[in-house]
């Protein structure tokens, strides 16, 4: 089976692989080049745990090809730290326990990352209305609005 | 004398919320789950499914998958061990079919292969010939006479003479004369209620990388809530030696009781020791859902007898629960459940456990409780109604407390559910307004918890910081809760302390993350390791000192002197002491192992105000409150995420999640799409209120957490769903159509 | 699978028609990476029509109209301020299709093509009008939204060709249009009813209307009697009562996993209303 060679950048870094054309850009991510922070809860982009961005739009990375990652800036969650520190929303995330068990915590973080870039000032129902494609079975998403909510405060006080 | 580090007031440490230590590893990706782990040589696997109910499996040629390229190995049952009886006789039958296909979904060969896209093209290649059986899948129609016997022979002892063979166990408790109780009730109300097999819906799917020679040896990684547990069962599936299987527990994304058992890890072994190389197998989402463990359905009978005072005279109730085509439906839990949370004279209650053509039920948070609560509860919110009687008032007068005799046997300890009552009606929200088609119901939940076999050492650093290793899978932030209660008897900052989760080959037996009993048992067991420690230290400090060992001891993380008698020294803080621990005897350690069976029960009560559309049926949970003794909150922000977390599933399982087969007994909704668990525009912010009422079975109080939060909330859901449609509603899921039909029969009756 | 990007859509046109086996396009892939995901179908050719220049923009026509390109996300319609303005139901309807995270990629003309009997955005197309361009072997036509869809998974489309653009009608003065559709949750489901209401109103007279649904039937539902109902007439409550009651005689539905014969078609009548008096407030509030 002849596969596809793929140039792109993820994450800053330019990046090649070569593909079969049915592999997902997660798949690639994952299994390829070893970036196993985004995750595969469904496989149907009906969970979110996958999200990344593709030239600054939120995706899941399990409904687009790798070979259509050519020549397109992938961000995931290995690159929301800038060496070692951490985003806002991962530090509000730790002190608020958004998080339980942390399986759709990567995908979440992309997610309201995506967001609070866009919509700087967001209500509660945006912010709900716009991770409803995160699923998290922990936590019954309080603490992960509350945290949302408060990064986005605390951000905009900052700048 | 030995340590006891035992009080439940004065904590420095215990009561605060301190980042998790593993909060920076999940936080940016860093944290290896169970399919984010890889070897040199690696292969994929996939499983081939049985796409019906119920089939004798005639023949299976794998011709074709195996002269595909890159395919290395297949397995089918003659692969696994012989002779098996017992549960692991059911376990293996349920990971790998035998002669029979016993539900869509059912396990009958796998295959390894050198990517995940030809491992998948060889399965669709492996070809099975089915003769397709008669099925069954409702718990009702199971039990009737002349439905499929689904295997002859699957009964135990308990079950009665006459019921069909599909009856499997039966339990029966109680105490009283139930007729005379009810002979003494003003009003008694008796109703049929059902509700759907839910799934726990882990985000995370099974996974598993395994590897396995010819020479008996094994290495194991998987997410699992007890590793000790899977190398048990997977050496038993493979005909090995316990000891020869290392078995690593990896991050899990997620268990809620449905990681307790193994599914695929014995196939990845399997295959492995076939290919001679590491195998990773990993569940798709619909296998997650077709082929794991969710809940028991119901259909469920309960009878109440009441005063008009509110006084409850006699309760029964009649639990029917289908636990797929497998005994272990927990109908026993639901029947012990039902009445706990009251103090009755006349009670009795009846399980029967049902096989039908499903997948092999698991636990699911409080299995069995839940479904109980429903049908309870809500049969006394319509007394209530009927009587004119104020639902927290008529809870309070016939609630359970210390010294009463619980519905199933047992005299109560030390209990907490007038406290969390007393606490529901004095939050605002119980008397809070409501807006127009809303309606409030409240719940109370009731859950055992449970200790079992555990084992954590504790190892000192040269430092003065400490090193826990414990055998239970944090599955929600455990690791910041053990970390607490080291730090507490070792009087050393919370930071100086790092928690691991040990493999079987590193700590003694530990039993499964479940029976909510991590922070209890495994915390138990982390304050005696560190008091372990801690005798040591002071044994240290007296050598130093030349004193006796109790004229030592232990405060702030220093070595004192006990008074003045004692000898006149400076206080030896830790890190001293460590320091030269290899030349003043060696290593300072602490360890401890046991069995404890102080886990103290827990009760809940919840609040909950719904809005329904009535044109359309579409509800919306307004405003929640969850109120529930924990005992003693060691990381109350975790606790706190204990309660949301359950009240949400519980909204889940109250609205709109269901499994929904056809009928040629397929599943029709295996996907995230049609299985509907709460989204974040679904919910409201969830309120919660810690009640701590101290178990007496646990040095600092400590009561488990992680189910009860799950009791009340069907129930809770369907009194306020009731409330604002007007209309009683006895089945679960109440999806919108549902609804909308109980509106119009009662408009039309 | 063959993977193909083509360039113009002569190319992609040639593919297809040259192609064996089953072919599909490619653009957002939130349906065709579904149905590979899920073993329903495995293209043996697929086309990648992204690279394709104009796909990917929204251009106001000389008429006043719209031409959607067919790799337009529906993120990109929401973020279109004046598509909205102009067809805010249409836009709405695509907005409802899945998450954020879908928003990204899924398209109108994906969303038409893949013919589910459920798709949002397809009643709202037909209620506005919306035509499509369709080249092929034979060269290129056009044809009104409603005529692509030939029932569940189906399209009328030939082998070979292949939508290249959408066409959104003027909006004019006075006219608005609404999309509502009922799911048990909030987000992340398929529509078990839906309903798309567009008006043109003088004063408080309705002048145009079409109103349509979706879930209903095999392929979403013109009621074409609505006009009828409605036109020359406000929207009182007996307009109100007409049209949920020639909505409901619209439904053609079946009983399924997601909703019921009685329930659907007693929904359909609730949302006809409901849908009817968003889009007459954005019609009247347009007249103004």
């Amino acid at each position: 089976m002849s596969k596809l060679h793929v140039t792109t950048k993820v994450n800053g870094d330019t990046v090649e692989f070569l593909c079969d054309p049915r592999e997902t850009l997660l798949d690639v991510l994952r299994d390829r080049l070893g970036l196993t922070g985004a995750k595969e809860g469904c496989g149907t982009g009906d969970c979110g745990a996958c999200s990344v961005t593709v030239d600054g739009r939120l995706v899941c990375s399990c409904l687009m090809l790798g070979a259509e990652a050519e020549g397109k800036e992938i961000a995931t969650v290995e690159g929301i730290a800038e060496g070692g520190a951490l985003h806002p929303l991962q530090k509000k995330f730790i002190e608020y326990a958004a998080l339980q068990c942390g399986i759709c915590t990567p995908g979440i973080l992309v997610a309201a990352k995506n967001l609070l870039e866009k919509t700087p000032d967001p209500t509660e129902e945006q912010v709900r209305y716009w991770l409803a494609g995160n699923l998290c079975r922990c936590t019954g998403y309080d603490k992960i609005i509350r945290a949302v909510m408060d990064t986005a405060a605390e951000m905009r006080e900052a700048s | 004398m030995a340590l006891d580090s035992s009080k439940t007031t004065g904590f420095k440490y215990v009561g605060t919320r301190p980042d998790r230590p593993d909060g920076f590893d999940k936080v940016t990706g860093r944290a290896k789950f169970g399919a984010d782990a890889t070897a040199p040589g690696m292969l994929f696997a996939a499983i081939k499914r049985s796409p019906h109910a119920h089939a004798r499996i005639l023949r299976i040629d794998t011709t074709k998958a195996l002269a595909m390229e890159g395919v290395k190995a297949v397995v089918t049952r003659a692969d696994f061990a012989t002779g098996l009886t017992g549960e692991n006789w059911n376990i293996l039958e349920n990971v790998m079919a035998g002669d029979t296909a016993l539900y869509d979904g059912h396990a009958v060969a796998a295959v390894a292969a050198t990517s995940a896209l030809s491992a998948r093209d060889a399965m669709k290649a492996i070809e099975v010939e089915y003769e397709i059986l008669p099925h069954v899948t409702d718990v009702d129609k199971a039990m009737e006479p002349g439905a499929p016997v689904i295997r002859t022979g699957a009964a135990d002892a308990s079950v009665p003479e006459g019921l069909h063979p599909n009856v499997v166990r039966y339990h029966k408790s109680g105490h009283g004369d139930v007729e005379a109780g009810f002979a003494e009730a003003d009003l008694v109300i008796e109703d049929h209620f059902v509700t759907e097999a839910t799934h726990q819906g882990y985000i995370e799917p099974h996974a598993c990388l395994g590897t396995l020679g010819a020479d008996g040896k094994g290495e194991l990684w998987c997410c699992t809530q007890g590793h000790w547990n899977v190398q048990k069962v997977c050496a038993a599936l493979l005909g090995l030696e316990t000891s020869q299987l290392r078995v690593t527990a990896s991050e899990i994304g997620g268990g809620f009781g449905g990681k307790t058992t193994v599914f695929i890890e014995p196939v990845a072994l399997a295959l492995s020791r076939k290919a001679n190389r590491p195998v990773k197998l990993v569940m798709t989402r619909a296998e997650v859902f077709k082929a794991s463990g969710p809940t028991s359905s119901t259909s469920m009978d309960v009878r109440i007898g009441m005063k008009t005072d509110g006084t409850i005279t006699a309760a029964e109730g009649v639990f029917r629960l289908q636990g797929g085509a497998f005994p272990g439906a927990p109908m026993e839990f639901t029947a012990m459940c039902a009445f706990a949370p009251y103090d009755l004279k006349h009670v009795r209650q009846v399980g029967y456990d049902v096989l039908t053509n499903r997948p092999k039920q698991a636990a699911y948070r409080a299995p069995g409780s839940p479904m109980a609560a429903f049908a309870v509860e809500s049969v006394i919110d319509e007394l209530c109604k009927k009587l004119d009687l104020d639902p927290i008032d008529t809870r309070l007068k016939n609630a359970s407390h210390e010294g009463t005799r619980a519905s199933f046997g047992p005299k109560w300890p030390r209990i907490g559910l007038v406290e969390t009552l007393e606490a529901a009606k004095a939050h605002p929200h119980y008397t809070a307004p409501l807006a127009p088609g809303q309606g409030r119901g409240i719940s109370c939940g009731f859950w055992f918890n449970h200790g079992g076999e555990t084992s954590v050492s504790l190892a000192m650093s040269e430092d003065g910081s400490a090193q826990i290793m414990v055998g239970t899978p944090d599955i929600g932030g455990s690791r910041a809760s053990m970390a607490l209660m080291a730090a507490e008897v070792l009087g050393i900052p919370y930071e100086n302390i790092r928690c691991t989760i040990a493999d079987t080959a590193s700590l003694g037996y530990n039993e499964i993350s479940h029976g909510s009993r991590v922070t209890y048992a495994s915390g138990l067991a982390t304050i005696k390791a560190a008091e372990a420690a801690v005798e040591e230290l002071c044994a240290r400090a007296a050598a130093k000192w030349g004193i006796p060992e109790d004229a030592v001891y232990w405060e702030d993380g220093c070595a004192k002197p006990s008074g003045p008698n004692a000898g006149d020294f400076e206080p030896l803080p830790i890190a001293e002491i460590t320091a030269t621990m290899g030349a003043t005897g060696g290593p300072i350690n602490g360890h401890f192992e046991a069995t404890p069976e102080g886990a103290g029960v827990s009760f809940a009560t919840h609040i909950v105000d719904a809005e329904v559309d009535r044109e359309t049926g579409s509800t919306k949970v307004v405003r929640y409150t969850v109120v529930q003794d924990a005992g003693k909150a060691v990381h109350p922000t975790y606790v706190e995420g204990q309660f949301q977390g359950g009240a949400a599933q519980g909204i889940g399982w109250a609205l709109n999640e269901e499994y929904i087969y056809g009928e040629d007994g397929r599943l029709q909704n295996a996907g995230f799409l049609d299985y509907r668990i709460p989204v974040a525009s679904d919910l409201p912010m969830i309120d919660t209120v810690i009640v701590e009422v101290p178990n007496p079975g646990h040095p600092f109080g400590v009561r488990g957490v992680g189910e009860t939060s799950i009791c009340p909330p069907l129930a809770a859901i369907a009194n306020a769903v009731s409330a604002a449609a007007g209309v009683r509603m006895r089945q679960l899921p109440m999806r919108p159509s549902r609804i909308l039909e109980a509106l119009d029969s009662a408009a039309d009756g | 699978m063959q993977y193909h990007r083509p360039a113009t859509f002569e190319d992609a046109v040639t593919l297809a028609a040259g192609a064996q086996g089953v072919t599909r396009f490619l653009a957002g892939g939130t349906d065709v990476l579904v149905q590979m995901r899920s073993d329903i179908v495995t293209p043996d050719t697929l086309i990648d029509i992204k690279a394709i220049p104009g796909t990917h923009d929204i251009t106001r026509q000389e008429d006043g109209g719209w031409r959607i390109g067919v790799a337009v996300t529906g993120a990109e319609m929401r973020e279109h301020a004046e598509l909205d303005r102009d067809w805010p139901g249409l836009v709405e309807a695509m907005d409802l299709i899945g998450s954020t995270q879908v928003q990204g990629r899924a398209t109108l003309t994906g969303n038409l093509c893949n013919a589910s009997p459920a798709a949002d955005s397809v009643p709202a197309m037909i209620a506005a009008g919306v035509t499509a361009t369709i080249t092929g072997p034979d060269g290129s036509r056009t044809a009104p939204v409603e005529e692509i869809p030939a029932g569940p998974g189906k399209t009328s489309l030939a082998r070979g060709e292949m939508i290249t653009a959408l066409h959104v009608p003027p909006r004019g003065t006075g006219g608005g249009d609404a999309y509502l559709r009922f799911i048990p949750r909030t987000e992340m489901d398929i529509a078990v009813v839906g309903c798309g209401v567009n008006l043109v109103v003088e004063g408080d007279t309705i002048t145009h209307a079409r109103v349509t649904l979706g879930a209903v039937a095999p392929t979403a539902v013109l009621v074409h009697a609505a006009e009828d109902a409605l036109v020359g007439r406000t929207l009182d409550e007996e307009a109100l009562t007409a049209l949920a009651d020639l909505a409901e005689a619209s439904c053609n539905p079946i009983d399924d996993k997601r909703g019921t014969i009685r329930f659907r078609t007693h929904v359909a009548g609730v949302l006809a209303r409901r849908a009817a008096k968003i889009a007459y407030d954005r019609a009247k509030g347009a007249a103004k």
